[in-house]
């Protein structure tokens, strides 16, 4: 059941997010994450989601603009794995309240945080979602009572903010702050169809 | 765009010292981190980015550097080196600043700092031994995140050899009141289970705590160790059976708490995992696969839910139900189902029925009949990863009859595949058909041309060389091994006569040597035009040294005379200069050969009787002289690769002294694979240069040739897979229709007919028809046993198998009852004629051929010849008695008898004819051994269907781990002229070895005397209570040694080699394998003996 490699890509082939199970040198990571992104952005929607490469498969499903990928043997169970990357997107989208790309980008250490505490070395650690979010949000709550000054809660604030703004955004209404201006080219070109991660799925 | 860059520098100071503002924190990361992903994003060139990047890490580099860095500010520093590094730019610097902040952070930070540990270094990356201090400090936090943490990055990445530093305290957290630390810690064993598995060894009774946990999540962690575990031992945990069955009945009838559930299944990972494991026990073991059909019939029913989640657990049931002992209810039920996934308009479920289809269709043809329209219309889908499936699924149904269509299936795939991994994949499997089923021998070389041309230089090596061998091997007989060959050479002429140029290397070498060896066989084909066509390729540019040895080599057979010499002088010229030691070598060889008529005339003979095989000094004697000079200008004496590792490892033992259960582990196993008999290693290194035959030597023993490739890797039916794989080629029915096929298939099963509705094609029927053909369409629970009808023509030769020969004469031997006749007959029919096959130049074939008669002289039989045994040696343990050569009339055999202080080499001499043979000589004489006769008279004749027994007495010379008798039997036939047969005969030196009774004092006294000695980890035999004493009474068994002492974990063993060479033996239990030393005063002898010991172990 081992997995081998996770890796987050936009449908532009930005790398978002990526985790190795197994140890490989940084030039063989770059080679594979060039080759695959290239791959699985030229599959066509109605081919399978998994494909063969090198002696491993690959599981990927695309949630908006985003891709996620996950490499396992050839022996492992395609469908679970698809499975696994569907609890993923469920608990960003829990945690970041209806996540979007923008939610990765300016917090992906947050996601790998949720990653680590779902996945451990490759293997599934705890496919209970109360229990992942609990762990998660007790990290949280620890960091901010070591700072006192912060309240808890702020952090979802932030992120809520950052997704409706991006809403907003999308809708037409210009950005009334400062800090927000710069963002509107970037959201342009980032994503052209401004959707929740989830929306296609059904789950928000 | 410049500007943007400016403006984002120019906000970096105002975002610092926002940072100092309590509350803004996180405002502020974002904002940092935010600014260099807004102005990466507006960036339009690759360039622009590169260089705002560069800019991003200077200005990083300073602020980690600098002492006034906060701790936070670090965490946001480390955050966006993060982010370079994500996009490929290297930021090594900060590696090291990311520890720091693990180890000197508050909690947020600490986890920032953890997480970019995990992330920048890999398990081997040297910085990672910082790192333990910290892990160390945290695991004894009382604060729970932090000890969550410290498990998180160990179970991620952890020093192999700094594991027993944290191990108590990781085992501690196993008692942890809370779960979420008991499951990490349990996940964090696992990892050190995977990466060093003898280091938690001793915790197994842990593991079983694990598993009993009331927490379905740490249970559920337990597993993973508890598949690896029983994936490599599935002996070990057979009682946990019914624990396993247990658990999946309560969590399939819902018993775990509802927030595992997924899409309202319950626990669906916790599920699969379990079905891992018990397709793992249950397989080949019926009692332990009856426990489990009940639960897996209600895992089967339970899930019906249309979802992914239930297929994937459905697909793992199926793979579950075949993998275990059969039960034809659940059989059908799982039949079913891969219908159901195979018929799914979805892709996915498509693509995963095709898998199960390719994983059961070995003992379940029928099933693949079935569904013969479905796949075939998945051959033609426009998704690569359904027709690749569907070519592997067509690759195991392969046979006689249908072998053609598949294989043109195969090609045309390859033809339009452009990844390498595929090809190289694909072309080994159209190579392993080709040399199966081939129907004749056109289509076998033209396949395989297609095979080299399109597996270029990246297919694997052996696919050549097998093809290689198998030309010159040759089969059942000498006419159709002729055609074969002078196919092979028609079609490389004509090939070489177009554009050589496209062909890969491995292709031109391949035709070099097959041109060079054959092309004598065309008659009319001057061997100057064939020389012209090979110098051609040496002109080539493209064409890569190793190839143009290959084509000198050729020349070198074929110079014999007229235009062929002065060409061959020609270009011996042009290459005698060579920078290349390789090619230099072979072009003076041309040159020698091509000047010297006389030297010509007696090596180039083609046709007439082949060069006796070439005697190879193993032991590489010649060298003696100048090894004994090089010592004694100083040198240091050589040391065998083993006994350098081991003592390298040592040396690196030494410095993990504070932790002291860190050792070397990997050495039983490594050494295992390293290392060959000594005959093999200095056989492959007395023959460079051409090496078409000898790199497949070492592999030959791992019979890469036979059966079909696993694709299941460790699980699956492989013991199974090969009668079953012989029967289903049975009932060859190509003119039945394949309605008539379906119908047959379907009788035995409940399931819909789902295919074959007229409206199909005709051609898509016909292709279905000629796919499969040949399937068989019996019920799939008694497909074993039965024996295979086709003759495969090219399949390597089985042992033992001769029809050249043809005594016809039944009336050989007078014998007391027919059954011990035909047994009788059989083995005079068989002859070792292999070693004469060769009448080539190439010194390497010869050594192959007197190899593989080794190998065939191995078969058991001849019960009626040990009667012939004189009487005091019948008694004794004899060997099984070979066949060693023949002539007209006389057949030679051996065995060897082992007395206690010598051994007997026996030679029975079967007079066939019924004339009396006179002048009877048999010459014995060996690099290795001094042989005496031990009978009385030496025979001089040998009457009518008589048999006539030779005794020889044999002691070992110098030690080799196969000694080698060669011989030569010479005999007057009535009043012909005198014939000749040479033979010769191979004893393993364990054959002279004899246990040595002596006393731990003397032992020791001899201990010290020897010098010469050698060291090795051999594989411990762990099945008892007591491993060493096991293991050492297996050697005891095969050896013949004697067990002097065991005293706790160490045991000394003695024997000599006859006749009175003491070796002594060490060995200790070590890091869970036998650290066995050896001495003597004999060279060699630890040496070999090493190997022998190697090799029983492996075998028990």
């Amino acid at each position: 059941m081992t997995m081998q490699f996770m890796l987050l890509f936009s449908r532009q082939g930005k790398l978002r997010l990526q985790k190795w199970y197994v140890p490989l040198s940084d030039k063989e990571k770059k080679k594979i994450t060039r080759e695959l992104v290239q791959t699985v952005l030229a599959r066509k929607p109605k081919m399978c989601s998994f494909l063969e490469w090198r002696d491993l498969k690959i599981v990927y499903k695309r949630y908006a603009s985003l891709y996620f990928c996950c490499a396992i043997e050839d022996q492992d169970n395609e469908l679970i794995t698809l499975e696994i990357i569907h609890r993923y997107v469920e608990l960003l989208d829990k945690y970041f309240g209806s996540v979007c790309e923008l939610d990765i980008i300016f917090n992906f250490e947050k996601a790998y945080f949720i990653l680590d505490e779902f996945l451990l070395g490759g293997e599934a650690q705890e496919t209970s979602k109360k229990n992942v979010l609990k762990a998660i949000e007790q990290a949280d709550l620890l960091q901010e009572d070591a700072k006192v000054s912060a309240p808890s809660f702020f952090f979802h604030i932030s992120s809520a903010l950052t997704c409706m703004l991006y809403h907003r955004m999308s809708n037409g209404c210009p950005p009334t702050h400062g800090e927000e201006s710069k963002c509107t080219n970037y959201v342009l070109q980032e994503a052209e169809t401004p959707r929740s991660v989830l929306e296609e799925i059904g789950l928000t | 765009m410049s500007d943007v860059v400016e403006k984002t520098l120019t906000a970096l100071p105002s975002l610092l010292s926002l940072d100092s503002q309590p509350g803004s924190t996180k405002l502020s990361s974002t904002s940092k981190l935010g600014s260099l992903i807004r102005g990466i994003t507006e960036l339009t060139s690759k360039h622009e980015e590169e260089k705002l990047i560069q800019r991003e890490l200077v200005s990083i580099k300073e602020q980690v550097s600098s002492p006034n860095t906060s701790m936070r500010q670090m965490k946001d520093l480390m955050v966006r080196a993060i982010y370079c590094e994500m996009l490929g730019y290297e930021a090594s610097f900060s590696y090291i600043h990311a520890i720091k902040l693990a180890q000197q952070g508050t909690a947020l930070e600490k986890r920032v700092g953890y997480l970019a540990v995990s992330l920048f270094l890999n398990e081997s990356h040297e910085l990672l031994l910082l790192l333990v201090n910290t892990v160390l400090k945290d695991l004894q936090s009382t604060n729970l995140i932090e000890v969550c943490m410290a498990l998180t990055v160990v179970s991620q990445i952890f020093p192999k050899d700094m594991i027993p530093a944290i191990l108590p305290l990781v085992e501690e957290k196993l008692n942890h009141p809370k779960e979420i630390i008991r499951r990490k810690a349990v996940l964090a064993l696992y990892k050190f289970y995977l990466i060093a598995p003898n280091q938690v060894q001793h915790i197994h009774s842990k593991f079983r705590l694990a598993l009993c946990d009331r927490d379905p999540g740490v249970m559920t962690a337990s597993l993973h160790i508890y598949l690896q575990m029983i994936q490599e031992n599935p002996e070990g945990y057979k009682d946990l059976t019914t624990s396993f069955v247990t658990i999946l009945k309560q969590v399939v009838g819902g018993k775990l708490p509802m927030d595992f559930n997924y899409r309202s299944v319950p626990a669906p990972w916790l599920q699969i995992q379990l079905l891992r494991i018990l397709s793992l026990l249950g397989k080949n073991d019926q009692s332990t696969s009856e426990i489990m059909y009940e639960v897996l019939d209600e895992s089967l029913q339970r899930a019906e839910m249309n979802h992914n989640i239930t297929y994937a657990i459905l697909y793992e049931c199926v793979k579950c139900i075949y993998t275990i002992h059969p039960k034809s209810e659940l059989l059908e039920k799982a039949a079913k189902c891969i219908g159901n996934f195979v018929l799914s308009p979805k892709m996915n479920l498509k693509y995963l029925g095709l898998k199960a289809l390719t994983y059961v269709v070995q003992q379940d043809p029928k099933l693949a009949l079935q569904h013969q329209m479905t796949i075939i219309e998945c051959l033609d889908h426009y998704d690569l990863l359904i027709k690749r499936e569907t070519l592997e699924l067509l690759f195991r149904i392969t046979n006689a009859q249908n072998v053609t269509v598949i294989v043109e299936k195969m090609l045309e795939f390859l033809s339009t595949s452009k990844d390498d991994y595929t090809t190289t994949d694909l072309v080994g499997k159209v190579a392993e058909l080709a040399e199966k089923y081939a129907p004749d021998n056109e289509w076998f070389i033209e396949t395989m041309n297609t095979v080299f041309s399109v597996g270029g230089d990246t297919m694997q090596p052996d696919i050549p060389n097998n093809f290689l061998k198998l030309l010159c091997e040759g089969f059942d007989s000498v006419e159709e091994d002729r055609k074969l060959r002078l196919f092979a050479v028609d079609s490389y002429v004509s090939l070489l006569q177009g554009k050589p140029g496209n062909l890969p290397q491995r292709f031109l070498q391949v035709i070099s040597w097959v041109l060079g060896e054959y092309s004598h066989l065309r008659e009319e084909l001057d061997p100057a035009t064939v020389m012209r066509l090979l110098v051609k390729l040496l002109e080539r540019k493209q064409t890569s040294s190793e190839t143009k040895s290959y084509v000198l080599m050729a020349m070198t057979k074929l110079c014999r005379s007229g235009e062929g010499v002065s060409i061959a002088q020609e270009v011996s010229e042009s290459y005698s200069s060579s920078m290349d030691t390789v090619l230099r070598q072979r072009a003076h060889e041309l040159q020698h050969l091509s000047h010297n008529l006389e030297l010509r005339t007696r090596v180039l003979l083609p046709g007439e009787a082949g060069l006796e095989p070439l005697e190879v000094d193993s032991s590489l004697s010649f060298l003696d002289g100048f090894v004994s000079e090089a010592l004694a200008a100083g040198a240091a004496p050589y040391k065998p690769p083993h006994q350098r590792q081991e003592e390298l490892a040592q040396a690196k033992a030494l410095s993990l002294e504070p932790y002291s259960l860190a050792l070397p582990i990997s050495m039983s196993s490594c050494s295992i694979t390293d290392r060959q008999s000594p005959t093999l290693l200095s056989m492959s290194s007395g023959l460079s240069g051409d090496s078409t035959d000898l790199s497949h030597k070492g592999g030959s023993t791992t019979l890469k040739l036979d059966g079909v490739k696993r694709v299941w890797g460790k699980e699956g039916y492989l013991a199974q897979r090969e009668p079953i794989e012989e029967a289903q080629i049975e009932v060859p029915s190509p003119l039945r229709s394949p309605i008539q096929q379906t119908e047959t298939g379907n009788s035995h099963s409940p399931s819909p007919a789902p295919t074959q509705s007229p409206e199909h094609e005709p051609e898509k029927q016909q292709l279905a028809s000629s796919l499969f053909v040949g399937l068989s369409s019996q019920s799939s629970v008694c497909l074993m046993g039965k024996s295979e009808p086709m003759p495969q023509r090219f399949r390597k030769k089985a042992k033992g198998q001769s029809s050249t020969s043809a005594p016809t004469s039944n009336s050989l031997i007078s014998l007391p009852s027919t059954v011990d006749h035909l047994l009788c007959t059989n083995l005079l029919e068989k002859t070792p004629e292999l070693s004469e096959v060769h009448a080539a130049a190439n010194g390497t074939c010869d050594v192959e051929a007197a190899l593989v008669s080794h190998e065939d002289s191995n078969t058991p039989q001849d019960l009626c010849l040990s009667s012939h045994l004189p009487a005091e040696l019948s008694e004794l343990f004899h060997s099984e008695i070979s066949p060693l050569c023949s002539t007209q009339s006389l057949h030679l055999s051996a065995c060897y008898v082992q007395k206690e202080d010598s051994l007997i080499l026996v030679i029975f001499i079967t007079n066939s004819s019924d004339f009396a043979v006179h002048d009877v000589h048999v010459d014995l004489d060996s690099e290795q051994l001094e042989v005496s006769c031990a009978s009385d008279s030496p025979v001089k004749e040998v009457r009518g269907c008589c048999v006539a027994v030779c005794q020889y007495s044999l002691t070992v010379k110098r030690p080799s781990a196969h000694v080698t008798v060669a011989g030569m039997v010479s005999h007057q036939l009535h009043i012909e002229t005198p014939q000749t047969a040479q033979f010769s005969y191979e004893l393993p030196l364990t054959s002279f070895v004899r246990p040595l009774k002596v006393s731990t004092e003397e032992y020791g006294r001899m201990w010290l005397d020897f010098t010469h000695d050698t060291k090795q980890n051999l594989t411990l035999i762990n099945d008892g209570e007591e491993p060493l004493t096991d293991t050492l009474t297996v050697l005891k068994k095969k050896l013949q040694l004697h067990i002097v002492e065991i005293i706790g974990m160490e045991g000394i063993v003695a024997c000599r080699l006859l006749p009175d060479q003491p070796c002594l033996m060490h060995c200790r239990l070590h890091a869970g394998s036998l650290a066995v030393w050896m001495r003597s005063s004999l060279p060699d002898l630890p040496d070999c003996l090493m190997y022998h010991c190697q090799r029983s172990l492996t075998e028990h």
